[in-house]
């Protein structure tokens, strides 16, 4: 993008992008057919008729719950184990390669191990959700902490900064736009770590309801969860993402 | 005699919002066999020149000629160019950086190895021919560069500030190389520098340019012995040709600071 | 090794014997985990019966597949995007939002699509590989300094031989880092699949043993794929670090 270029062209990309996207979801459905697809109109339609349906609230409710109460447990503790391990630098490089170790097995395979300590329900979801969020938020942590400028302490130092003015004016907008990024990944995770456990082990819930929608080969319904958790997913990244950019920005 | 290259009114102009007047018009003939030198304030356009020559890039105006045929858009077989920035492939050895044009050519592995390893000797790599670039210094990689365009024999060799980055002394048994170089291949050379003394001390004849966009201010001959070396330093004319040349440098240079 | 190294090592040992004194002393009964030890015992026992041969091959040939599929496409794709700045600068925020969206939600359209074989699981695994090589060949290739295109040019290469003999060498380290994502991405994506709906493969039998109280089995199992997924990490990890040292500046 040219610097200097009009407000609006920052929209249009973007528009252009869901416009092709919604041309190549129609071409799909017209190649396929109504025997595997529905056209992009027909998918939103029968989301707002879904959505309209008082039996659908409860569970968008439950997949939020068990999502917030998740991820604001990831973001705790991963918060608590990233931040320090970022400020002692010899546990942190011990944690370090175990914590990517961590970030990159499958851990769906540890839901049977889940499900066994907490039993089917919302507190093994929660579970799901966290575990695959506190990883991203502790390792951004971790490298926020650690990438601050060792000059900005020392500056603080000669200024007399108490502690609590020194973690308030420099140690928190020094780390802020790393952790920022690292909650940005961990709300992401969280949410497939939600719907993961409820497609594959709860009663209630987005993810149960795709996988019924699945099973009873309900084409419509199928498309208008998948839309509806893309859009939220999306939407959310979205603003996070400009958030993220934004503080960025400012420190860049 | 026909020139082995030759531009006539060549003028390059960058497209965009405000369009930008690098270079030209230019004129300039070089012998075959010749050894050319450019001196020049920063920014007059004299990597410009190069890139046009080479066929880098393409001229606005006007028409450049290399052995009887037009170059433009595609640099044509027998053009060697060393730039002024890195340009070792970092993932081969040294062996194999060189080796890179003649592979290309699918020339044959033993014809590689024989051409390859007198480029090799030539420009004293021989124990480093099974490095990487990235533990050689600036000065070595540079030499790879070199030997790189040396094996393919090209009768014209454009340099963009080959030594920029290296210190005084390395500077100067470089260009004792270099002039080494041209008298072993014959080759048509030209030398874009802004030092000076490694123009007036290396080439037949040096074009000082102007502040952009840049234009030919004068050519001075040197008239050095083909069998010349750094130590003609010491001569007297060396130091009047430096002068004269800068007598016409310094009002560009400062213009051309003030545009900066 | 550093000293980091054997306190780490040092740290998994104590975890893992902090787990076994745990589950031996019943503080952790046995019907939710069994001692390590046990797993270790039971994973050797699966392994030389040879009765989930099968499921292991399916589904390491389908990572294998996935990984494969999603390394050609995105380096491919990566180098014509590199090439084309309108449909990258369109795309782009669909790079940016791409791994928000739970590719998961897509898996029972890809079952209605495709059936219930093999496909829709390396479908998975290649969605959510091929998006990361794409990113990572773009990002290499955005770093290739110019004056090596110029060098390419002199010696007389096109387009095609400059990309394959200067650029996407010069950005094979990079490449590389999509390469150890791929192959996260597509086992992480190949056994999700298997879990939530599959006939066979790993996934599968580790939920079969589940719901089937086989704690033993499931157990083992885990512990195989934990095992094999960190050890093919880790590999990769000090294959790409003898690449890069012939790079770094001495």
């Amino acid at each position: 993008m040219r610097a200097g270029a009009a407000p609006d062209m920052r929209w249009r990309d973007p528009l252009i992008l869901v416009a092709l996207l919604l041309v190549v979801w129609q071409l799909l459905y017209l190649a396929v057919g109504d025997v595997a697809l529905r056209s992009p109109w027909v998918t939103a339609r029968s989301l707002g008729t879904m959505l309209e349906d008082a039996r659908f609230i409860p569970h968008v409710r439950e997949t939020l719950a068990a999502f917030a109460q998740g991820f604001i447990i990831a973001m705790v503790v991963g918060l608590a184990i990233g931040i320090p391990l970022g400020a002692a630098r010899f546990a942190g490089e011990v944690a370090e390669p175990i914590l990517v170790a961590l970030y990159s097995i499958p851990k769906v395979t540890l839901y049977p191990v889940i499900l066994l300590i907490f039993g089917i329900g919302m507190p093994a979801k929660v579970a799901f959700g966290a575990i695959h969020g506190i990883v991203p938020i502790s390792i951004f942590a971790m490298n926020a902490v650690r990438n601050i400028n060792p000059t900005h302490l020392r500056t603080a130092r000669v200024l007399g900064l108490s502690p609590l003015s020194l973690t308030r004016k420099i140690l928190v907008p020094a780390a802020l736009p790393e952790i920022v990024t690292g909650i940005r990944v961990g709300f992401s995770l969280a949410l497939i770590g939600t719907l993961l456990g409820e497609m594959f082990g709860s009663q209630r819930g987005l993810g149960h309801l795709l996988m019924q929608a699945m099973s009873l080969h309900n084409i419509e319904r199928i498309l208008a969860l998948t839309l509806l958790l893309v859009v939220f997913a999306a939407g959310v990244n979205a603003l996070l993402l400009a958030l993220d950019r934004h503080l960025h920005r400012r420190t860049a | 005699m026909k020139p082995h290259v030759a531009l006539r009114g060549v003028t390059r102009v960058y497209p965009g919002k405000t369009p930008v007047h690098a270079l030209g018009p230019i004129d300039l003939a070089l012998e075959r066999g010749e050894f050319f030198a450019v001196v020049g304030p920063s920014g007059c356009g004299k990597s410009t020149l190069l890139d046009v020559m080479a066929g880098l890039a393409s001229p606005t105006a006007g028409e450049i000629v290399f052995e009887d045929r037009p170059v433009n858009g595609d640099v044509p077989p027998g053009i060697g160019v060393v730039f002024q920035e890195d340009a070792s492939f970092p993932w081969l050895t040294v062996h194999d950086n060189i080796a890179f044009g003649l592979r290309h050519a699918r020339a044959a592995e033993a014809e590689v190895a024989r051409q390859v390893g007198y480029a090799i000797e030539f420009m004293g790599l021989k124990d480093f021919a099974r490095a990487y670039p990235a533990q050689l210094s600036g000065g070595m990689r540079q030499r790879v560069c070199i030997a790189r365009t040396l094996v393919l024999k090209p009768r014209l060799i454009l340099l963009d500030e080959p030594f920029g980055a290296l210190d005084q002394q390395t500077r100067l048994l470089m260009g004792d190389e270099l002039l080494r170089l041209w008298r072993e291949t014959g080759a048509t050379i030209l030398l874009i520098t802004h030092a000076l003394d490694e123009a007036t001390m290396l080439a037949d004849r040096v074009g000082v340019m102007s502040a952009r966009p840049g234009r030919f201010l004068d050519v001075i001959a040197t008239d050095w012995p083909r069998t010349r070396d750094s130590t003609i330093v010491a001569s007297e004319s060396f130091g009047r040709l430096t002068s004269r040349i800068w007598t016409l440098l310094r009002g560009e240079s400062i213009r051309a600071l003030g545009r900066a | 090794m550093s000293a980091a190294g054997w306190t780490r090592l040092g740290v998994v040992l104590g975890l893992v014997l902090l787990l076994e004194a745990l589950c031996r002393a019943g503080v952790i009964p046995n019907f939710t985990v069994i001692p390590p030890s046990a797993m270790a015992q039971s994973l050797w026992k699966v392994l030389a019966s040879g009765k989930f041969t099968p499921d292991i091959i399916a589904t390491l040939t389908n990572v294998g597949i996935a990984i494969a599929a999603s390394m050609v496409v995105g380096v491919a794709l990566g180098t014509l995007l590199q090439s084309w700045p309108a449909a990258r600068r369109v795309l782009d925020p669909l790079f940016a939002t791409y791994y928000a969206v739970p590719m998961y939600a897509f898996y029972p359209l890809l079952i209605v699509l495709f059936g219930l074989g093999d496909l829709p699981q390396v479908a998975i695994g290649f969605l959510l590989a091929v998006m990361a090589v794409i990113i990572n060949t773009l990002n290499g290739l955005d770093r290739v300094p110019p004056v090596l295109v110029k060098a390419a040019r002199v010696h007389g290469l096109g387009f095609l031989k400059t990309a394959h003999r200067v650029r996407l060498p010069y950005a094979a380290p990079y490449i590389f880092t999509g390469f150890k994502l791929a192959v996260a991405y597509s086992f992480i994506g190949v056994i999700g699949a298997e879990f939530i709906t599959s006939s066979r493969g790993i996934g599968y039998e580790i939920s079969f043993a589940y719901n089937n109280f086989d704690n033993a089995v499931m157990y083992a199992m885990i512990l195989f794929i934990l095992a094999l997924v960190v050890t093919v990490n880790m590999s990769l990890h000090a294959w790409e670090k003898r690449l890069l040292a012939r790079r770094r500046r001495a």
